[in-house]
């Protein structure tokens, strides 16, 4: 790789944050949203280069970045491989819809929206990025403090209240985080994760105990974040609650508890490594198989759009976290893609509830109670009297309804969009295993299924369909151009299905194989390694 | 002094838990706090306890021994800003939320008599 493209591997940690710390100066409007603007689309064009870097099959591995060039287990490393690499390019997209979602109305509802906003993909991009736990917790925090901040945008009592609720849990979930990660460090004297997978196999006795303690406090804490059952009942009422470009981008963030659970699953816990093998496994079964259950029971008990959308975030999580325990890659490699395709859908879906919202004339209060009255401005209030920007689109019910159909069809996964595809795909690999979990993953999915289809058409056409006195909504061409950029990334996800599958397939090649990532980011495997297959 | 250390932290952790389960929001925080002490404290004790050894290498030292842990006492430093910042912000949503509310519980609302 060339010099340029190696540094390119830690721009996505630090142009955001750059960004945000330049756009807390600038006073004014437009060039605040021009820089923003401009380094989200710049973020996105990075990561689809770094994913494209990773891709190619002749660079087989990892690309490593050791900041200060300290070699790897005393410096600090950021590693980049398929796996994050497809995670950062989904945040940039979701980040760049989301932001233009909220050019609309959004981003005029208090001045810090821009810095939270980039903040968080800062934190986003640098969890997904790190090598080391201690800097994931670091990154976990970042992205938590500026998503406290934009759980907050637009102020109001049911924000303030379900932001208290998830701050307090997720201050409880670090704490656990925090335990494990200094558990793990005081067993084996390192927090390099390569060097962590490298050093387990030489642990035994009480040590080993000590170890899996760790691991099973840091993986509850993974699992608070994302919102596995019984530790997910804090994220639908925050994410329902959360103004609606918030509340797209959070769709990625429970994500980043599965990434971290798939990574430090397949690192500490892989085959032929050590007895700690499939350590979780039955426990990330159970968990995943009942939050699919959850968030069905959830969508049918839910009465209003956002509800839904916000245990629909679950399905795939569970989904990733259960086929994990299951095992197998084809399984796996399925779940990935679903995940992919259910985050852009439920993305999607957040943006269009308020759309829906609107049209209905119950659009949540946008600010009806400033906390700092210096601050926050109702940015319906100072919206252009007149249409100029704004115009009354009048096929806007109709490409609201179309756009609701398409999301309908991604969240409950029904053919022929990109959802289906991953189903299909799990559900195709779990039927070759024959075991009762697989069944019973299968049973549940479809189950899921049914109760999106049930619960999106009861609301649906109540909302839609029942004539009620409806203004006509005004909708913004930025608005519907966030919303079609993502059901456009899910529909191009469907048509070349088999090239992000291929992908997947390789992506989870490249987990099963722990001994490569170790090499990749120490450079040749020591020699006094006890472990039999470290060569590859 | 290890078995005070860890009946330290694990009175600490113990109080912070249960505080966290109060229905009052300054109960609430005094509980994260505590926890976050006792992470602290957990994090700092992890490295070995040990008397006056320095925690920097003499180049002319050979011995590991005889020096102090290093990292986790810049772990926790990490870890104590970080947990001071969270508090001082949730205590900006938790009077935020009691005078939107005019209530300290942790629903917004008073529970019914």
């Amino acid at each position: 790789m060339s010099g340029g493209l190696d540094h390119l591997v830690i721009a996505p940690i630090v142009l955001p944050l750059a960004a945000a710390a330049l756009v807390i100066l600038i006073d004014q409007r437009p060039l605040r949203v021009a820089l923003s603007l401009a380094s989200v689309i710049s973020l996105l064009l990075i990561s689809v280069t770094l994913l494209i870097s990773v891709s190619d099959p002749e660079t087989n591995g990892a690309s490593v970045y050791r900041l200060g060039d300290w070699p790897a287990p005393f410096g600090i490393v950021l590693v980049l491989d398929r796996l994050s690499a497809m995670m950062v390019t989904l945040a940039s997209t979701l980040g760049l819809a989301a932001l233009i979602f909220s050019l609309a109305r959004w981003e005029q509802a208090g001045p810090r929206f821009h810095a939270l906003f980039l903040l968080l993909l800062a934190g986003l991009n640098g969890a997904f990025l790190t090598g080391d736990l201690f800097n994931l917790f670091v990154f976990f925090e970042v992205l938590l403090a500026a998503s406290y901040g934009l759980v907050l945008h637009g102020s109001g009592i049911p924000r303030v209240k379900a932001g208290l609720h998830y701050i307090a849990v997720n201050l409880g979930a670090s704490s656990l985080l925090l335990i494990g990660v200094t558990v793990i460090y005081g067993i084996t004297g390192t927090l390099n994760m390569a060097d962590l997978a490298q050093r387990i196999p030489q642990l035994d006795g009480d040590s080993r105990t000590l170890f899996e303690i760790g691991c099973a406090v840091l993986i509850v804490a993974f699992l608070t974040k994302a919102g596995a059952w019984p530790l997910g009942f804090w994220l639908p009422p925050t994410y329902s609650a959360a103004s609606a470009p918030a509340a797209a981008l959070f769709a990625i963030m429970t994500k980043v508890g599965v990434y971290a659970t798939l990574r430090v699953t397949f690192l500490f816990f892989d085959d032929g490594v050590s007895a700690s093998e499939g350590m979780a496994s039955p426990l990330l079964f159970a968990g995943g198989a009942l939050t699919i259950g959850m968030s069905a029971i959830g969508m049918l008990a839910a009465r209003s759009f956002s509800r839904i959308a916000g245990f629909a975030v679950l399905t795939s999580s569970g989904a990733v976290l259960a086929v994990v325990g299951i095992g197998g890659e084809r399984a796996l490699s399925g779940a990935l893609y679903y995940m992919i395709s259910s985050t852009l859908a439920v993305a999607a879906f957040f943006l269009l509830i308020e759309l829906l919202n609107r049209a209905r004339g119950t659009s949540a209060p946008a600010v009806d109670s400033a906390v700092f009255d210096d601050e926050y401005s109702d940015p319906y209030e100072d919206a252009p009297p007149s249409d100029e920007v704004g115009v009354i689109i009048p096929a806007a019910v109709a490409l609201i309804s179309g756009g609701f159909i398409l999301c309908a069809l991604l969240i409950s996964g029904l053919p022929p969009l990109s959802s289906f595809i991953g189903k299909v795909a799990i559900m195709m690999a779990l039927i070759e295993t024959n075991s009762a979990a697989a069944a019973t993953l299968i049973t549940a999915l479809v189950v899921s299924s049914f109760a999106a289809v049930v619960a999106l058409l009861r609301t649906g056409v109540e909302v839609i369909w029942t004539p009620e006195e409806r203004t006509v909504p005004r909708v913004r061409g930025v608005e519907f151009g966030a919303i079609a950029g993502l059901l456009i990334a899910c529909i191009l996800l469907t048509t070349h299905g088999q090239w992000v599958l291929n992908y997947t397939d390789a992506t989870v090649a490249w987990l099963n194989d722990a001994p490569d990532y170790v090499t990749s980011v120490l450079g040749e495997p020591p020699a006094e390694t006890a472990m039999g297959d470290a060569t590859p | 002094m290890e078995l005070v250390l860890a009946l330290a932290i694990g009175v600490l952790t113990a109080s912070g838990v249960w505080l966290l389960f109060r229905p009052r929001t300054f109960q609430v925080i005094i509980g994260l706090s505590l926890i976050a002490y006792a992470v602290n404290l957990f994090i700092f004790s992890v490295g070995g306890l040990r008397v006056g050894a320095p925690p920097i290498l003499d180049p002319a030292g050979t011995d590991t021994n005889a020096y102090a842990d290093p990292l986790p006492q810049a772990l926790v430093l990490t870890a104590i800003v970080i947990s001071f910042a969270m508090t001082a912000l949730l205590l900006v949503v938790v009077i935020a939320s009691r005078g939107l509310t005019g209530t300290d519980h942790v629903d917004g609302q008073e529970p019914e008599q």
